[in-house]
């Protein structure tokens, strides 16, 4: 146990957040965007909780509390917006809304 | 009373305010009312202040009144603060005064006129500004207020704007006087720059501590400030924006060019006098700009055709006579010959707009004639205001104000003979060119018929200027004649008195009394025989190639706008149509240039795929944390 | 305990590969909960029990589930798994995957560059957890149900269906939307 160092959970928290982040740049659907997006946010509140257990702190698991908030109002909104483009365009393709071009 | 006199330049404002924002709503009876009133009131109130100030004067023979602080800045601090004195209020007391009778009169001369609250707005404007620029108690007040009176005489003199000429000529006189206004402001940094201090009190006390007799920085700063007051009283070599802003309403010429605004620069001078007695270069550099011009304003005068023109020059002129007096040291003079003719040539103004409007406004005076009979109380009051500019002896105020300018061109600190010789020979002209306006306006065959009888808003106006033109005179008499020194007493509290010495040699004195009264009468016989017994000479010698070549080169002002056309108007030109693609804006053409392409670049970026930003983050990721590895 | 720390770890990240691999999305979302489980076993063995009930509960349960709803609103069928691997093609991931490879190698080097602390592992106590959240972070708290009030809010303007007009001059615009 007292070989886990914060280090490690780092580098565990960065290869996930940067797994979410390939996913978000690879993926042309929009619900597999949001699914990274997740990842990417769930990586960020274990980078917390593992500073949290560095310091024997509880602000880390406050922090992730919020960001469990967050995505939770993100995936709200997230998904509404994605009903209403597959609704206009019949497709999640996410190259489909870019009408807003310059 | 003291304690109101901040009413005075706040009515004209208030006026201003209400003209020009409802002056359509009023209708002209209101206006009128509005715009004579507040003029009306500040001028009643300017009285009683004065009453007080002969009876008791105020602490230290002036009186401040600090209404809040304007600018505040690390040392640089400027109130808002008027400054009562003896000086300030004599101009005080002439700006409301003359002005109230003006305000009267235009009521009758404007009534026409679609744009009749305009014009109010106007002139109650300026009034407000030029109250403003004699109450400041600091210099950049002072600025303010003189160029708020630059720009009301802008608009005045383009007041019918419709007709182009009208508005090049307010263009020219608001260039040309602007040419000054640098030189001042520079000079304003001068004085900034050694005393630490715009407040005009504390440079004048701390002047002679700091600079010594004939200062090289005295002397720029004087300099400088003699830059904008040219410009502002149309002395050589700025005059030549006087003569065409003859193009703005009457009244406004009487008012503005005749007896307040012209003479700001007579007031700034007399204002810093503590300073420009530290140079006597710049004195001696006053009272020859003032003898020159009153010599070349004097000769332009004798050949004009248009009856305001001859009253332009003979204002440039009678202004040239008062810088004169500053220049020799005669301080209280000056501003006794402002006061004076302050009063003549404003009623000289209102006669010719009464004529004017009795001619189917036509200025020409070789046209009119007769017009004696036809309006016998404008021609009473003419005759005593031309009297009273020929210097006409003993019966006219005129006389008794320059013939002190002229004594002391002689007898005073920087007098000298030269001086005193251009003083005498500009009388001279004076009373012939004036008296030419005379006969020629109002003797001989009538011409035109008479199109407006004035009625009591124009003759009581001229009434009353013209007894003043007559009596105001009394309050200062000469060493030769009673020695009553009423007003120079009066003036002693803000300005130094001219010394006894002055005064010693009595025989010198009378003598030249004598010269410039008999000069005075023989020029108007001159003018008598010339254009009215037998005018057959002057044509005789106007017909030959010498007579006509100088009638012209007279009538034009002494070819000064031929020469400023050539010398600074056209090379301008020149270089403006040369330099139209300005190359220096190239730069700022390439600027707006080179953001247009980076914006036509970075467009393509715009795709409107989320993937290709997401990339972007990704590459700016990439950059941005290499940067703090590698570091 | 190491062990299992290290084998949740593993387990975590390898499905979260499957999770951005797959082409059908309800693969890709049982992949991301049993992600997210591994994840609350790490929660768990570093000494943050709440937490790991949290991330199963809300994370796994709530938000998971949400997804697997709107699947089925979709109502998706093969033709979007086909059009799914048509999209994941070679060239399309290649490049983002090489610039993330560069991005975690930077952070992992920025990471190992300071010295390494053996973590607690202590448990935080639940309770301790709410004082701080109630106290120090109450403001963060307040803010937190404002913003979830506005999800919903937002959500339910987003998700609602338009009224179709029914003018019949704007049917034929109405029609074609």
């Amino acid at each position: 146990m007292s070989s886990i160092s914060l280090n490690t959970g780092l580098v565990i928290a960065s290869i996930l957040f940067f797994l979410g982040f390939l996913g978000v740049m690879i993926r042309r659907n929009i619900l597999f965007m949001l699914i990274s997006v997740e990842i990417m946010l769930n990586a960020a509140g274990l980078a917390f909780i593992f500073a949290g257990a560095r310091y024997n702190a509880p602000d880390g698991q406050v922090m992730f509390i919020f960001i469990l908030t967050m995505a939770a109002a993100e995936v709200a909104v997230g998904l509404a917006l994605l009903i209403q483009v597959y609704q206009k365009f019949k497709t999640l393709d996410s190259d489909a809304a870019s009408n807003m071009r310059g | 009373m003291y304690d109101f006199l901040w009413l005075v330049p706040t009515l004209p404002f208030l006026g201003f305010l209400i003209l020009a924002l409802f002056g359509k709503k009023l209708g002209k009876t209101l206006s009128a009312f509005v715009g004579v009133g507040s003029i009306g009131i500040a001028a009643l109130i300017t009285i009683l202040i004065g009453i007080r100030f002969l009876s008791s004067p105020p602490e230290g023979d002036a009186f401040v009144q600090t209404l809040w602080t304007w600018i505040a800045v690390d040392r640089f601090n400027v109130n808002i603060a008027l400054h009562l004195d003896a000086l300030s209020l004599v101009f005080t007391f002439v700006i409301t005064f003359v002005g109230f009778w003006i305000h009267l009169y235009s009521v009758e001369y404007m009534a026409d006129d679609e744009s009749f609250s305009r014009f109010f707005a106007y002139m109650n404007l300026f009034v407000g500004a030029m109250l403003l620029l004699v109450l400041g108690d600091n210099l950049l007040l002072l600025y303010l207020g003189w160029e708020g009176v630059g720009l009301c005489s802008y608009l005045l003199i383009g007041f019918w704007y419709k007709d182009s000429a009208n508005g090049y000529a307010a263009r020219k006189a608001f260039i040309v006087t602007r040419v000054g206004d640098a030189a001042m402001a520079i000079g304003l940094f001068l004085l900034f720059y050694s005393f630490g201090t715009l407040n005009i009190e504390q440079i004048l006390t701390q002047a002679p501590q700091t600079w010594s007799v004939g200062n090289n920085l005295a002397v720029i700063a004087t300099l400088l400030l003699l830059g904008g007051a040219v410009g502002k009283s149309a002395q050589l070599p700025l005059q030549v924006w006087l003569p065409d802003a003859m193009a703005g309403p009457t009244p406004t010429s009487a008012l503005i060019h005749a007896a307040t605004m012209v003479t700001a620069g007579v007031y700034l001078i007399a204002r810093m006098h503590g300073i420009y007695e530290l140079a006597p270069v710049s004195m001696l550099v006053v009272a020859i700009v003032g003898a020159a011009t009153l010599l070349v304003a004097g000769f332009a005068g004798i050949t004009q055709v248009d009856i305001k023109r001859v009253l332009a020059y003979s204002t440039i002129s009678q202004i040239g006579y008062m810088f004169l007096a500053l220049g020799v040291g005669a301080w209280s003079a000056a501003i006794f010959h402002f006061m004076i003719h302050a009063f003549f040539k404003a009623l000289l103004f209102l006669g010719a707009g009464a004529i004017i409007l009795a001619q189917h406004h036509e200025q020409n005076m070789f046209k009119m004639g007769g017009l004696a009979k036809a309006l016998p109380v404008t021609f009473w009051t003419f005759l005593i205001g031309s009297g009273s500019l020929a210097a006409l002896p003993l019966v006219t105020a005129g006389f008794y104000s320059k013939d002190a300018i002229i004594w002391f061109a002689w007898s005073g600190e920087g007098g000298n003979i030269y001086l005193w010789a251009a003083a005498v020979f500009g009388a001279f002209i004076t009373a012939f060119y004036t008296f030419r306006m005379v006969f020629v306006t109002f003797f001989g065959q009538q011409k035109i018929d008479v199109s407006h009888f004035p009625k009591w808003t124009i003759h009581v106006p001229l009434i009353v200027l013209a007894f003043f033109a007559l009596f105001g005179g009394f309050i200062e008499l000469p060493g030769t004649m009673g020695h009553f020194t009423l007003f120079s007493d009066f003036m002693k509290s803000a300005l130094p008195a001219i010394e006894e010495t002055a005064h010693e040699n009595v025989s010198l004195e009378y003598f030249s009394q004598i010269l410039t009264a008999v000069l005075a009468l023989v020029s108007i016989y001159l003018a008598y025989v010339l254009y009215l017994k037998k005018q057959q000479i002057v044509t005789n010698f106007t017909d030959t190639s010498f007579g006509k070549g100088l009638q012209q080169f007279f009538l034009s002002g002494l070819g000064f706008d031929w020469l400023y056309e050539r010398l600074f108007i056209r090379p301008y030109v020149w270089i403006a149509r040369t330099n139209k693609r300005d190359f220096i804006d190239l730069f700022y053409v390439f600027l707006p240039w080179m953001s247009r392409q980076f914006h036509y670049a970075f467009s393509y970026t715009q795709s409107g795929k989320v993937r290709r930003y997401i990339l972007g983050i990704a590459l700016g990721a990439v950059v941005s944390i290499t940067i703090v590895v590698i570091l | 305990m190491t062990i299992l720390f290290y084998i949740a770890a593993i387990i975590a990240i390898i499905s979260t590969i499957m999770v951005i691999t797959r082409a059908n999305v309800i693969h890709a979302l049982l992949y991301m909960v049993v992600s997210l489980l591994a994840t609350a076993v790490m929660f768990f063995l570093i000494g943050a029990p709440f937490i790991a009930a949290l991330e199963i509960m809300i994370y796994a349960g709530a938000i998971t589930v949400l997804f697997v709803f709107v699947v089925m609103m979709l109502n998706l069928g093969e033709e979007a798994v086909k059009q799914e691997k048509q999209w994941l093609s070679f060239s399309g991931w290649i490049f983002p995957a090489f610039l993330s490879l560069i991005l975690l190698l930077e952070v992992i080097f920025i990471i190992s560059s300071s010295g390494s602390v053996p973590v607690s592992g202590k448990v935080i106590d639940p309770k301790l957890v709410g004082q701080s959240l109630f106290t120090t972070y109450l403001i963060g708290v307040e803010l937190s149900a404002i913003l979830l009030l506005a999800g919903i809010v937002g959500a339910y303007h987003l998700a609602r269906r338009k009224k179709k007009v029914v003018h019949r001059f704007l049917e034929l615009e109405g029609a074609e939307e």
